[in-house]
């Protein structure tokens, strides 16, 4: 049997000391994929420190109008609350779209941010998983692959993100708030995932002992028509073959802003910014709409069984374009 | 009231039990002195064990020690290979056990597993079935003496010859039953007497098995299953915790659990082979069937020989002339497949009536339209009369509660709208039993039989079929069943286990009605009690052809955005002799629909062509339906009384519910989009493919 410490944080000060203090930590929350992962022998943590009690459970309004979510707000609630279900639908959309009832009850924003790909080469230490153990090869580039990813891919490895709020995080230009060893900072959700390239054991740009504090909704997005549409396996508790976040404002006919995301296609929520730029200041209209979707998914690189994706992702960003952005009626 | 308990929708009886978790399943049984085991799979596909550290292992704390087929006890050689565990160095597929841990915990058995370092010399692997395989052969029988082909007439010529011809070919993947609970055994010998609590579906079989591989007298072996979490034909036999179980337990001389993870259930306890149905039929223009050829192309494990034998019911459903049922079996180096829920009918079923479906589109006619037209006098393949059939009755009352004929295909927006119907079908099984009833002197009566409550509610029909027999009130009987210890009874599969103890136990309280009329004066203090066995009559030929029959009518929404598929509907319509309880049978339909549901649009596992196992290991990847996906379901029966079953009038209806669910799906997604997919399951990606190829 594996032995771990378990420290319990009353602050983040104190969390982020613990989590230095113990070489191999592993900052608790919600536990819905950590735990797993450790039943799994996956994560082998050395100690435990369950941030899950740290007063980060609230959602407030700063003076700018951001509206900061704290990092151990549920999902189930983080979903539920009035500004958001009012003011950033999309993300109430994404979290609902997501997991189960009960996960959602106990799921934080933090963990969700990171969590770990549901790649079942990952998720099997008999297999090999260069995210897992550097080195040891791809398992899914010749074995199975049909969830795995088409965009951003590298040839060590194929894995997607598993969670939809980031993707409607990343459509909103949300950032998230860190507090570690060197202090406070913020970084855009966008660009808080990285790519696998050759470090593909490295999810996020997380660094050593920094905790996630919060998630910072940006004002300039609050009220803008914004919806999430998700493709998957079966009516509930599965993830994204596809998902798409939109959140756009139209300006006498013409894209004003836009934040388009995917999920379910790379390995981290995929900002369609080749599509976002051709969109910006060009009409509203399904043309430009599809000829841009198909800009950003030229770089789709499809293995032999998930082909499907770019079309499915190109469906979905139609369809939730143009239903929040309608062609002008005809005067 | 007494003779109103049969068909009456009675509650059941451990369900109080149940829900507040008093009912002890088999991991839950606590004995003094309980050691833990946990079984190391292979980690190759094909090869040979040329050497084992266990020194590792051993000395992870609390290990107790560690099995191999180096050390284990002998075992006397199975009629299932998939039980010879850890007699041989052979792997024959990934997942194979290789060792046994045995620890004082179930976390110190893991960490040894983890600590056991095996080496192998492997061999190259095929684990790609496709029909036309090399390795393909062609059994006359199969599972145990079931036929696997048929054939007559010139079924060649008379298809080259029909005026309407449909030659297709569907396809099913491998699917896993997963019930709820997991596999798990307990054993304890003690002076020479091996007590085994285990999650089985039969433990009279399971004590034969038991009896047999470790050379003692059933006597001294008793088996228990009083509550079982689900089987679907997963836990139809002894499988490998139970003889592991008892292995180490005898090694060790302690009690000792082996529970299987969910994770290692996919490799460990068999599944449903992955079929190809080629179906071609021939019709005459006005749409009677000329020829009908059914060849299955499927795989076994090089250990034990299973065939899903998805040609057999398309001998039984429809009048043909010329008829050609053949199956080709390919033995890979995959995990050995075995039973799940109407193994071969399902998946055939899905495959004949899907082809009828596009048969009907070909002649420009209504599917029931065509069904009926081919209703046969008599069962095309065995040639015997039916005992009854009322598959024409069932698509015309499903049609009518359907409103079939008014449904047409529509478009909400991107959603297109279809329906669908299927036929299902399943074969009245019966098998000998034994049981006792007793009259006791405070009024009661007490029956026992060795059946199996895999959640079907066992204990309470046959309550009911006691009452009625004795014309008593329900609440008078009380039934003992699930411990080998009781008198012999068979599994509870083939949905046969209600007719076959059912049979036992009629016959047993009709005895005992015949004691107690010549009995004069109060009871004895420990009753009077009566014995009966059904062998010799329960399997004796019968000159009748004995199936149930039921229509599955289904309506889709196809989203052309995303190719989601979602049932808006599902209602099926059975004939099935008398329904015994109208609860637990409209359960048994409801489950057995939503398992269809599942083999329609979500399940399927998928075989790892580099690793030899199955990728989906876990309930968050193999997607059995949510609750989201079962919007509608309804299940309805006709009345049948049908004189050549059994005391009861019964037949099996644990199985049909899934039989003809996929292809009314299937249907229905055809209907609402012009595409006809003949893969399973219709999951986005493929249903989105073939839209965008129209």
């Amino acid at each position: 049997m594996r032995s771990f410490d378990y420290v319990r944080a009353r602050t983040a000060e104190e969390a982020v000391e613990a989590f230095t203090t113990h070489p191999g930590a592993r900052y608790l929350a919600g536990g819905t994929n950590l735990v797993d992962l450790m039943k799994l022998g996956v994560e082998r943590p050395t100690a435990l420190i369950d941030v899950s009690r740290l007063p980060l459970d609230r959602l407030e309004e700063l003076p700018d109008g951001t509206l900061r979510v704290g990092a151990t707000v549920r999902n189930s609630d983080l979903a539920a609350h009035p500004l958001v279900r009012d003011r950033y639908p999309v993300l109430s959309q994404a979290l609902l779209a997501g997991a189960s009832g009960q996960l959602r009850n106990v799921a934080t924003t933090g963990g969700n941010l990171l969590q770990r790909t549901r790649c079942t080469y990952f998720q099997d230490p008999g297999k090999p998983c260069n995210k897992r153990e550097p080195g040891s090869g791809c398992g899914a580039l010749a074995g199975v692959h049909r969830d795995h990813a088409v965009l951003g891919t590298s040839p060590h490895c194929v894995a997607t993100h598993p969670s939809d709020m980031a993707v409607a995080l990343a459509a909103l230009d949300a950032r998230v708030e860190l507090y570690g060893p060197e202090g406070t900072r913020t970084v855009d959700v966008s660009d808080f995932h990285r790519l696998p390239e050759d470090r593909p054991e490295r999810d996020t740009e997380i660094r050593h002992g920094e905790l996630i504090t919060g998630v910072l909704l940006p004002a300039a997005a609050a009220g803008a028509p914004s919806a999430y549409r998700k493709a998957r396996d079966r009516a509930s508790y599965a993830f994204a073959l596809a998902s798409v976040a939109v959140v756009i404002r139209v300006a006498g006919g013409r894209v004003s802003r836009v934040g388009l995301a995917f999920g379910g296609l790379a390995h981290r929520p995929w900002r369609a910014r080749v599509a976002e730029a051709a969109l910006l200041g060009e009409p509203a209209a399904a043309g430009v709409f599809a000829s841009a979707v198909d800009l950003e998914l030229a770089a789709a690189r499809p293995l032999p069984d998930n082909a499907y994706k770019v079309p499915l992702a190109r469906n979905l960003a139609l369809d939730v374009l143009t239903r929040l952005a309608p062609a002008p009626a005809p005067l | 009231m007494a003779r109103t308990a049969l068909g009456a929708p009675v509650e059941r009886r451990e369900g109080l039990a149940k829900v507040t978790g008093a009912a002890r399943y088999a991991a839950e049984h606590h004995l003094s002195g309980l050691a833990h085991a946990r079984a190391v799979p292979a980690g190759v596909i094909r090869g040979r064990i040329t050497g084992i550290d266990t020194g590792p292992a051993r000395a992870v704390p609390g290990v107790l020690t560690v099995l191999t087929h180096e050390n284990a006890p002998r075992l006397a050689e199975p009629d299932d290979a998939t039980l010879a565990l850890l007699q041989n160095p052979d792997v024959p597929h990934r997942g194979w056990c290789v060792a046994l841990v045995v620890a004082e915990t179930p976390e110190a058995a893991r960490a040894g597993a983890d600590a056991v370092r095996v080496s192998y010399d492997t061999a190259d692997h095929d684990v790609v079935l496709a029909p036309g395989h090399p390795g393909a052969h062609e059994p006359e029988e199969a599972n145990g003496g079931q036929p696997a082909g048929h054939r007559h007439g010139d079924p060649e010529s008379a298809f080259a010859q029909a005026a309407v011809r449909v030659d297709v070919t569907y396809r099913t993947p491998p699917l896993h039953n997963h019930p709820m609970e997991p596999h798990a055994s307990t054993a304890t010998w003690d002076r020479g007497r091996l007590t085994v609590y285990t999650s089985s579906q039969g433990t009279s079989d399971v004590r034969s098995v038991l009896a047999g591989l470790f050379a003692v007298p059933v006597d001294r072996i008793t088996v228990r299953a009083e509550h079982v979490g689900g089987g679907f034909g997963s836990k139809g036999s002894a499988r490998p915790d139970v003889v592991l179980a008892a292995l180490a337990a005898r090694h060790t001389g302690r009690p000792v659990r082996v529970t299987w993870p969910r994770r290692r259930m996919p490799t460990a306890v068999g599944h449903r082979a992955p079929t190809y149905s080629r179906l071609r039929l021939g019709a005459t223009s006005d749409g009677r069937l000329t020829a009908l050829l059914h060849d299955v192309t499927t795989h076994t494990s090089p250990v034990r020989s299973f065939v899903e034998l998805a040609g057999t019911t398309s001998g039984v459903m429809y009048a043909t002339p010329n008829l050609d049922v053949v199956h080709h079996v390919v033995p890979l180096d995959v995990p050995s497949p075995s039973w799940m829920r109407a193994p071969g009918e399902a998946t055939g079923m899905y495959a004949l009536e899907s082809a009828m479906d596009e048969l009907a589109d070909e002649l420009g006619m209504d599917p029931i339209e065509l069904r009926i037209r081919n209703e046969p006098d008599r069962e095309p393949a065995g040639g015997l009369p039916f005992s009854s059939r009322h598959l024409v009755e069932c698509l015309r009352e499903g049609a009518r509660r359907f409103d079939w004929h008014h449904h047409v295909r529509h478009a909400e927006g991107p959603v297109l709208i279809g329906t669908g119907v299927a036929a299902a079908t399943y074969p009245v099984m019966v098998s000998p039993c034994a049981a006792t009833a007793a009259a006791l002197p405070d009024g009661t009566f007490e029956i026992r039989v060795n059946a199996s409550d895999i959640g079907t509610g066992a204990r309470t029909v046959l309550a009911q079929i006691a009452a009625d027999a004795l014309a008593v009130p329900l609440d008078r009987v009380r039934t003992e069943i699930g411990d080998s210890d009781l008198p012999q009874a068979p599994v509870a599969g083939g949905s046969s286990g209600t007719a076959s103890w059912g049979s036992a136990v009629h016959e047993a309280c009709a005895r005992l009605l015949n004691r107690l009329a010549d009995h004069t004066g109060p009871l004895p203090e420990h009753g009077i009690g009566v014995r009966a066995d059904t062998s010799g009559r329960a399997d004796a030929d019968c000159p009748y052809a004995r199936h149930a029959f039921g229509a599955h009518f289904a309506e889709v929404a196809v989203d052309t955005v995303t190719g989601e598929v979602r049932v808006r509907r599902l209602l099926g319509v059975y004939a099935a002799g008398r329904i015994l309880n109208a609860r637990t049978a409209r359960s048994q339909f409801v489950g057995g629909m939503t398992m269809g549901l599942g083999m329609a649009l979500t399940e399927g596992s998928t075989l790892d062509p580099a690793f030899g196992d199955f990728a989906e290991a876990d309930l968050a990847s193999y997607h059995v339906p949510a609750h989201a996906d079962v919007p509608d379901i309804e299940a309805h029966w006709i009345d049948e009384d049908d004189p050549h079953l059994n005391p009861m009038g019964s037949k099996g209806i644990g199985e049909i519910g899934i039989v003809g669910t996929p292809a009314a799906i299937g249907n229905a997604v055809h209907h609402a989009t012009g595409s006809r997919l003949r893969t399973l399951p219709l999951t986005p990606d493929r249903v989105l493919t073939a839209l965008n190829a129209r």
